[in-house]
């Protein structure tokens, strides 16, 4: 447990010492409230889709916690290169404790930075249902606890940040965009539905929806076991490829 | 008796054998160093011994515990000082220590007095709460030193610890690790390249060439048994080649590149 405890110290430490890092990464999600926000929100009300800031805020808070938990995860490859993955690697601790710590402090600082974006989207005019906060804090930790898990998968295979580009354009990109965290999936064409159904994103996207803002498409139970399920799976696979890391 | 066992170790990457069945023994309070050229074997062995890597055949001990089936016995034995880097910069130096020590689950009270005995040693007491990126690559080193030896290991191994430092920080290191090993009767393992420094420091040498070793004995053995009168003239002659002439491989020249780039 002391060795869980210290690898999640670590993160948080890095990450609250990075202030840059904190603030670079909100300018991306600030950026799609107020450009998509306000550009889209009259045609999406006048073609009677109700409030799109409403609707939108929950899919760029996912936005928010995808990208900051990929990158936790993927931060392994950067200990690879600069060797502190070493010493971890030496330290006479189960490897699944040290992947277990590092994923949990990744995915405390994503579900951080979701909160951020939800602080600032309240103050460009989103009225959230307060009584979803805690279901919202559930799926926004499961979502982080996915896609860090995932990026710790990712780094584990791969050797430097050549693959990174790679990774972002093929995978966290196509995951983001195809999850109807922009648009409504009830009246996408049905090849779009269909993609978005095996987009893990949707379900904490839609879930965080329900709870916060407006709108259900897959419903709560559906959401939870998706996203209970592929986190288990994820954080095994995980484990299981940082424990066949040779250096 | 014998805290390190290397029977019959071989490492084989495809076809090549980076580590050609190879045995040796180093005993207990021993200063013991593997001498060879770049890309001879000597990274890899030290990899295998702290279980970051498995042999593709033969048997390991590291003091009674074998690296590959007892992997926590084994990493609870020894403490290490990597070739390249290996601190977390965006940490201070108290917090390095500290990770280190929590790791290796050393109780509060002797983490607290330890981080500080060993940072007064490497003298780094006063820049403790100072992010190890403003550091020097000497400080480093030192500072890496000081951790592994915070969970008061049986062995430490320090693979090529001088490389890439100034003669006087050089001449700082070896002082303190013959203190830790005269004051401890801490068992060190060391790889270097320099000639001078294994002659000055190892009370024995393994020569090691191509992944195979070519003679294991104190200094003076080694020079009197080659009819030579250094350690370099040993060298040339079970060699037959200098030890810096050697050309490095593709994947040697990138790493001295990176260690470039990060200094």
């Amino acid at each position: 447990m002391n060795a869980i405890y210290t690898l999640w110290l670590r993160q948080i430490k890095r990450y609250f010492r990075s202030r840059a890092r904190i603030v670079g990464s909100l300018g991306q999600p600030v950026l799609f409230l107020v450009a998509l926000g306000f550009g889209f929100g009259p045609i999406f009300q006048a073609a009677g889709g109700g409030n799109y800031l409403q609707f939108l805020v929950p899919g760029v808070m996912s936005m928010g916690i995808l990208f900051t938990a990929v990158f936790s995860g993927i931060e392994i490859i950067w200990d690879k290169q600069f060797g502190f993955l070493k010493e971890t690697l030496v330290a006479p601790v189960s490897r699944t404790y040290i992947m277990v710590g590092r994923t949990l402090g990744g995915a405390t600082v994503a579900l951080f930075q979701g909160v951020l974006v939800f602080i600032i989207a309240l103050f460009i005019g989103f009225t959230p249902h307060w009584t979803g906060v805690p279901m919202a804090i559930v799926y926004m930790a499961l979502e982080a606890l996915l896609f860090t898990a995932l990026g710790t998968a990712i780094a584990s295979i791969l050797d430097d940040m050549q693959g990174f580009q790679l990774i972002m354009n093929f995978l966290i990109m196509p995951i983001f965009f195809l999850s109807g965290a922009l648009f409504p999936l009830a009246t996408a064409p049905v090849a779009l539905q269909a993609i978005a159904k095996i987009d893990p994103l949707s379900y904490s996207i839609d879930g965080l929806r329900s709870v916060l803002g407006d709108g259900m498409y897959f419903g709560h139970a559906n959401n939870l076991f998706v996203l209970v399920i592929l986190t288990t799976l994820l954080i095994g696979i995980g484990s299981y490829l940082f424990s066949k890391i040779e250096i | 008796m014998s805290i390190i066992t290397v029977d019959h170790l071989t490492k084989k990457f495809g076809e090549f054998k980076a580590v050609d069945d190879i045995s040796f023994e180093v005993k207990a309070g021993e200063i013991f160093a593997f001498l060879g050229p770049n890309g001879a074997g000597k990274t890899t062995t030290i990899k295998m011994l702290t279980t970051l890597m498995h042999p593709s055949t033969g048997k390991l001990a590291i003091n009674g515990h074998d690296p590959v089936a007892d992997q926590e016995a084994a990493r609870r034995s020894f403490g290490i000082v990597f070739q390249d880097p290996s601190l977390d910069d965006e940490l201070t130096t108290y917090e390095n220590m500290e990770f280190h020590a929590r790791l290796y689950d050393v109780p509060k009270e002797a983490r607290i007095s330890r981080i500080e005995s060993l940072l007064k040693f490497v003298e780094l007491w006063d820049r403790k709460n100072d992010l190890v990126k403003t550091f020097s690559g000497g400080m480093k080193r030192r500072l890496e030193i000081a951790r592994g030896l915070v969970h008061h290991p049986k062995i430490l191994f320090l693979d090529e610890p001088t490389i890439g430092l100034d003669p006087q920080t050089r001449n700082h290191l070896w002082e303190y690790i013959q203190k830790v090993n005269k004051e401890e009767g801490m068992t060190v393992f060391l790889t270097t390249h320099y000639m001078e420094e294994a002659e000055k420091v190892a009370t024995r040498v393994g020569i090691i060439d191509h992944g195979k070793i070519l003679t294991l004995g104190t200094a003076e053995q080694i020079k009197k048994d080659n009819n030579s009168s250094t350690l370099e003239e040993a060298f040339l002659k079970l060699t037959g080649h200098e030890i810096r002439e050697e050309t490095a491989g593709a994947k040697e020249h990138m790493r001295q590149a990176a260690r470039m780039w990060r200094r």
